[in-house]
């Protein structure tokens, strides 16, 4: 292969890979913009979102066919469900805790990233689970890179989640209400704004986001497990930190540049794809040192 | 019985150890320095990984519960007092002894280069910059060839004692009693020291702490490093007693068991901790059936815990 399909090959594969980070950003990017809580969970409820998405595909498969239309259903089912779970588990382990010290929350979104971690490999048997979809390896070729339809349809499904998330967070009620709570929850409360409703709408949508992204996940790999959500939970942190955390473009754009810094990243030489994870958390912890507020993110004046 | 004859006697027990504090601490001491004499190797064996879990809990207690700090990536640290053990003592020979005071200064450094560029940002941060951590640490000892890769190092040397070699379970567990003997005692002291009031103020409010003169950035990195340190010196001896140590003992969940541990007891009471440890290592001795479900449970209890009663198990008591 010459150097530019390399790096034409990387650019496909970092589009993808910062698609399914992204999406997964984006709900972590905004729980802390709305409640400042660094969600722990929120890589397990896109390993859960996986997982639904694979019990309903095996029921949708059956009376639309494990085509496009099947998986599109699929997916839409599984964000449902997966953002009522993550409305539920605000119900039960975080609204509590909303008035606790910092670290009391922090470990109770611990507990609940444990809990649904065991919970699926209780149920699963820690076995890998087949995704099956009939989607063929049809793509385009230009030269030795090879684009499959998958890689591209996937790459613009993300594009169309979050452009709609841009206009619900932008044109609607909820939307400016997140926005506003994000600046003063208290002056909200005095405005009449249900407080509580909103951070409910804002799981059940982060939540939905990861589970689209872990149906995702399971269409592009062909596999699913039951601890595919804690390294991206964390690289998602990473993409959301690096975009500035609190920031919906900033998790987006954070995403994208992560995934392809990643796909290059394993093209240096000496640094092989065991040394990926560790490229990506050294990534943050420079980041962290150097640029704490990320690309888009506000200068944080306050400190915990 | 009503509650308040239950209350009334509990009181009343409690009244009793309090005044004989002192000749039951020695009656306990006792029972445990007898214990090797009657108890078989299973026994020990749980007892000893008790002491140990002992002294990681009350590591990561100076960091969680002194500090406020979450740090999710502790196995890290017992991870380079292990490993500095395993390769001196198996590629260059050293004496064993003389390897814990070169893990207490690389568990110091490791402190260092993790703490000092975190903790000045939110605490929330250094939670998930630990957990980063410890993955690179993991992945780095089962990459390198130094480390032994992913199966990590065997044969690595016992210590010797005034000449005796270290070698029977019940040995060990008189090193790891005496470790988290001097585990608690250092705790006690650190947690009424004048750097454990600082912890305790920076704890409750940041900013009034600071205003007072205290150096926050300084002193939550002295609780990070005297956690690591802790940990550093409980993996040295843990190195010696397995003799064999891999990557995978270096977990997250492991991190978390630890931390699990703390939050149990109640963050930040010796006790409570002392307790949280040994419910860690006893409860799934007791509740074999369980197996894989064991996490589960502990999770669920911990974020019971946390919603119901976030001073732990060990009643709490504000001076």
């Amino acid at each position: 292969m010459s150097n530019l399909d390399i790096i034409l090959q990387q650019l496909a594969n970092g589009l993808i890979l910062g698609s399914f980070y992204s999406l997964v950003a984006l709900g972590y990017t905004m729980v802390y913009g709305i409640i400042k809580l660094l969600n722990f969970a929120h890589g397990d409820i896109y390993m859960v979102g996986a997982f639904i998405g694979f019990s309903i595909l095996s029921v949708v498969s059956g009376i639309l066919g494990d085509g496009w239309t099947g998986i599109v259903a699929t997916m839409a089912l599984s964000m449902i469900a997966v953002g009522f779970i993550g409305v539920i588990i605000q119900r039960i382990a975080y609204r509590p805790m909303l008035q606790a010290p910092r670290l009391s929350i922090l470990i109770t979104a611990l507990a609940v990233s444990l809990i649904l971690y065991n919970l699926v490999m209780s149920i699963t048997d820690g076995e890998f689970k087949a995704f099956t979809v009939g989607l063929g390896y049809e793509g385009i070729s230009m030269g030795e890179v090879y684009i499959t339809f998958t890689q591209m349809v996937l790459v613009s499904a993300t594009a169309v989640l979050m452009t709609i998330l841009h206009l619900f967070i932008n044109k609607t009620m909820y939307g400016k209400a997140m926005r506003a709570i994000s600046i003063d929850q208290d002056a909200c409360r005095l405005m009449g704004i249900d407080v509580n409703r909103v951070i409910a709408v804002t799981f059940f949508v982060g939540s939905a986001l990861a589970a689209a992204a872990g149906v995702m996940a399971g269409v592009y790999y062909g596999s699913i497990h039951f601890f595919m959500g804690f390294v991206i939970g964390l690289k998602a942190f990473t993409a959301a930190v690096m975009g500035g955390i609190g920031s919906i473009p900033g998790a987006m754009l954070g995403g994208l540049i992560l995934g392809l810094l990643e796909s290059f990243g394993t093209q240096i030489p000496f640094i092989g794809s065991e040394w990926k994870d560790v490229f990506a958390f050294g990534i943050l912890i420079l980041l962290l040192v150097f640029k704490p507020t990320g690309l888009l993110g506000r200068t944080e004046i306050e400190r915990m | 019985m009503t509650t308040d004859t239950l209350v009334s006697r509990t009181t009343g027990i409690l009244g009793l150890i309090e005044t004989h504090q002192k000749t039951l601490l020695v009656l306990f001491l006792a029972i445990l320095i007898g214990i090797p004499a009657y108890a078989n190797n299973y026994v020990l064996e749980v007892l000893a990984n008790t002491w140990f879990y002992v002294i990681l809990c009350l590591g990561l207690n100076i960091v969680v519960g002194y500090a406020g700090l979450l740090d999710l990536g502790y196995a890290a640290f017992f991870a380079v007092g292990a490993y500095t053990t395993g390769i001196l003592t198996s590629r260059f020979g050293f004496n064993f002894w003389l390897t814990i005071p070169v893990a207490m200064a690389f568990a110091t450094l490791a402190g260092v280069i993790i703490g000092g560029p975190t903790l000045r940002l939110r605490s929330d941060y250094l939670a998930i910059v630990t957990l980063g951590f410890g993955e690179i640490v993991r992945i780095a000892a089962r990459n390198l060839k130094i480390t032994g890769g992913a199966s990590g190092l065997i044969g690595i040397d016992r210590p010797h004692f005034f000449g005796t070699e270290l070698n029977q379970i019940s040995h060990y567990y008189f090193v790891f009693l005496a470790l988290a003997l001097l585990a608690i005692f250092a705790s006690y002291r650190l947690q009424h020291s004048r750097l454990g009031r600082a912890w305790q103020y920076v704890r409750e409010d940041e900013d009034a702490a600071e205003a007072m003169g205290i150096n926050r950035v300084a002193i939550k990195l002295y609780a990070y490093i005297i956690g690591a340190v802790f940990a550093g010196i409980a993996g040295c001896f843990y190195a010696a007693k397995m003799t064999a140590i891999s990557p995978e003992t270096f977990t997250f969940s492991q991190s978390i068991l630890i931390l699990l541990g703390v939050v149990f007891g109640g963050m930040g009471k010796i006790p409570g901790v002392v307790c949280g440890a040994g419910a860690l290592v006893l409860f799934p001795e007791v509740f074999r059936g369980i197996g894989s479900m064991r996490l589960l449970v502990f999770a669920v209890v911990m974020l019971l815990v946390m919603l119901y009663r976030p001073q732990g198990i060990w009643p709490a008591q504000k001076s």
